[in-house]
């Protein structure tokens, strides 16, 4: 066991993927050379596996994602950086027409086993376009997983996960996690599934469900009710395709579910959640499903008190499951 | 120029020639099956034949890799696919190589022969081309890449990157823009300001040069050169081929709307499979009864081919659900 940062642990993962198969290759802006990433994510990989393998690309992001698709054609688990989720929108039609569609227009002849990273997420200052939460555009996309850690420990074991997969993965990383949290992860080469949710803790009074920062905040407003509250938390990991199944199941035991995320609330992942919920354990249900949610605001803010007005804060999660408790 | 300045063997012109002559007849077998309804939908290549198989002649089919766009059938059928092949694309077909009777017709690809699957989103395979040349620098093959586009893809944001990054690479990549003068209804003088396409070249700092897709030998060394670059790994290419699109953009167009009578007998007056033809004969490589007996042989094996794929089984619909991902089989 050793320490590490949600940041430490991806760069961990790489670096033993890149060990485990000499395939994996990993580029984007700025991830090349003695910088490695503007957040630093890939630091000191160029040095350990020279400058063919981690490299830095000029500044296209249509062309990091044609580069990762291509290299993927020919066996290659490529991993390309996206430098904030809010740049991957020129690589979109790569993303949708070519590495998500390839299996199946081919019926497996040609596939697209890469990984592109994206750090998304607010609370750092980053206003409009360092700040957005831009997974939901590629849910609802077969053939493409859209994933994300919300732990260290996933942090490590879903990179790995992603990078071994053979299908397209968009991995969502939260920015503001990857300093803010540390946790003791084992040092061997473990994995953690990217297509199943997590219970994290069980409880029976209320389900949550949340990812990223929220899922931070779901964790501290559980610890400070547990003498009250028995909250079961799911981390839904998988963004798209969803673990329907943990979802229902998790919803039946309590009852009341409570969705979190810091997305403008219409057309979040959230909204999906809660559809399978709808249409498949309405009857269950003790309460309306609750959705606490970004406001719907084209993005966020840069000055103080309008990110924080805009972002989801521990209070609101706290007195929102208190609510539901109480309903 | 002249069929033997591409100092092939006349064998080699004949073969050549009969792929040209095989590409051209097999499009009107798939016009026919569109006009009776058999299929749905066709997008021709015809007027570019005889640039197409002197391009993929340059190159060592099915050892090279090739992303092709929807014209290229003349230059698939170089890399290995047959006239059975291309029509169960047209017949949606399980067979299919191209994609299991899934995409549309003439988005060919073959895992059998290094052809990449190709979508209808133009331009899109140029930064797959990228990719895939940088596998085979990275893993040190001998492999080359083709991927070819129509002028249209130009005004792309894909042709710049993929260019770009190509030129920062020195990736073993040809890029050929195949400018046939229109995207769809759309001619060249709305599309592009610079004068010749391969003038973009010195921009990303690659080997360009702009010939004339009718004439076979131009068009053979032409590419002969940009492979001999990609080869020694002295980088990329960007080759303007001026061919001519002899049809409609595709089987539901009507070219005659927005081009004039004149100028379609123009085009049709110097239709590269005549040339070609032409060029034969006054080579005396070829006699006109040969190129008789060869056209008979060709029709009876596109007749056949047309028989074999029509008897082969549709996909089911208990298919629609498998190779979404890993393990669905």
């Amino acid at each position: 066991m050793s320490e590490k940062t949600y940041l430490e642990a991806l760069n961990l993962a790489i670096d033993e993927e890149m060990q485990r198969d000499p395939g994996v290759m990993i580029f984007g802006e700025d991830v090349g050379g003695v910088k490695g990433g503007v957040f630093g994510v890939t630091k000191g990989l160029a040095e350990k596996f020279g400058d063919e393998r981690v490299f830095n690309t000029p500044l296209g992001e249509s062309e990091i994602a044609g580069l990762a698709t291509g290299l993927g054609l020919m066996g290659h688990h490529a991993i390309a950086e996206f430098q904030f989720a809010d740049y991957i929108l020129p690589a979109i039609n790569q993303i949708l027409s070519e590495a998500t569609k390839m299996r199946y227009r081919t019926a497996g002849d040609w596939t697209a086993p890469i990984v592109m990273r994206a750090p998304y997420g607010g609370g750092v200052r980053g206003g409009f376009y360092h700040s957005q939460s831009t997974e939901k555009i590629f849910a609802g996309q077969p053939g493409l997983r859209v994933v994300t850690p919300s732990t260290v420990y996933d942090a490590k074991g879903m990179l790995k996960t992603a990078i071994r997969s053979e299908d397209p993965v968009l991995f969502y990383e939260h920015k503001k996690l990857y300093r803010s949290i540390k946790a003791d992860i084992s040092d061997a080469d473990y994995t953690v599934p990217i297509d199943k949710a997590n219970i994290l803790q069980s409880g029976d009074d209320v389900t949550v469900i949340a990812y990223g920062m929220m899922l931070q905040y779901v964790l501290k407003a559980t610890e400070e009710l547990k003498d009250d509250i028995s909250i079961e938390v799911v981390d839904l990991r998988s963004l798209y395709p969803l673990d329907k199944a943990t979802i229902i199941e998790a919803t039946k035991k309590t009852g009341k579910v409570l969705l979190v995320t810091e997305d403008p609330k219409e057309g979040s992942i959230m909204n999906n959640v809660s559809a399978v919920i709808a249409e498949n354990a309405l009857f269950d249900l003790d309460a309306p499903v609750q959705i606490l949610a970004g406001p719907d605001s084209p993005s966020m803010p840069y000055a103080k008190d309008l990110e924080d007005a805009f972002l989801v804060n521990p209070e609101q999660v706290k007195a929102a499951i208190k609510d539901l408790a109480e309903f | 120029m002249k069929l033997k300045e591409s100092r092939l063997s006349n064998e080699e012109l004949i073969d050549a020639y009969k792929m040209v002559k095989e590409a051209r007849m097999l499009d009107e077998r798939l016009w026919q099956l569109n006009r009776i309804g058999k299929s749905t939908f066709n997008i021709s290549g015809q007027g570019a034949e005889v640039g197409q198989v002197a391009m993929a002649l340059a190159f060592e089919p099915k050892k090279d890799y090739f992303l092709p766009y929807y014209r290229d059938m003349a230059a698939v059928m170089v890399w290995g696919m047959n006239s059975k092949d291309i029509l169960m694309g047209s017949l949606g077909k399980e067979d299919d190589p191209s994609s299991h009777g899934r995409q549309m017709p003439n988005h060919y690809g073959d895992k059998r022969y290094n052809i990449v699957s190709f979508s209808s989103t133009v331009t899109t395979q140029l930064p797959l081309a990228t990719g895939v040349g940088l596998a085979m620098q990275v893993d040190k093959k001998d492999s080359i890449v083709l991927t070819a586009t129509g002028e249209g893809s130009t005004a792309q944001g894909d042709f710049h990157e993929a260019l770009n990054f190509a030129g920062v690479k020195k990736l073993p990549v040809v890029f050929v823009v195949e400018n046939n003068g229109y995207a769809i209804s759309t001619p060249n003088n709305e599309e592009f300001g610079v004068k010749k396409l391969s003038d973009r070249a010195p921009g990303y700092g690659i080997f360009g040069k702009h010939i004339d897709g009718h004439d076979f030998a131009e068009t053979y060394l032409a590419f002969k050169e940009a492979v001999q670059h990609a080869r020694n790994g002295e980088g990329a290419s960007l080759i303007e081929m001026v061919v001519d699109r002899l049809t409609a953009h595709s089987s539901d167009d009507d070219q005659r709307v927005y081009r004039s009578e004149k100028e379609i007998a123009e085009m049709k007056k110097h239709d590269c499979v005549d040339i070609m033809e032409k060029q034969l004969v006054d080579e005396k490589i070829l006699k006109e009864s040969e190129l008789e007996d060869i056209k008979n042989e060709l029709a009876n094996k596109i007749n056949q081919a047309t028989e074999d794929a029509e008897a082969m089984p549709n996909p089911t619909s208990d298919q629609l659900m498998t190779h979404i991902y890993e393990g669905g089989e």
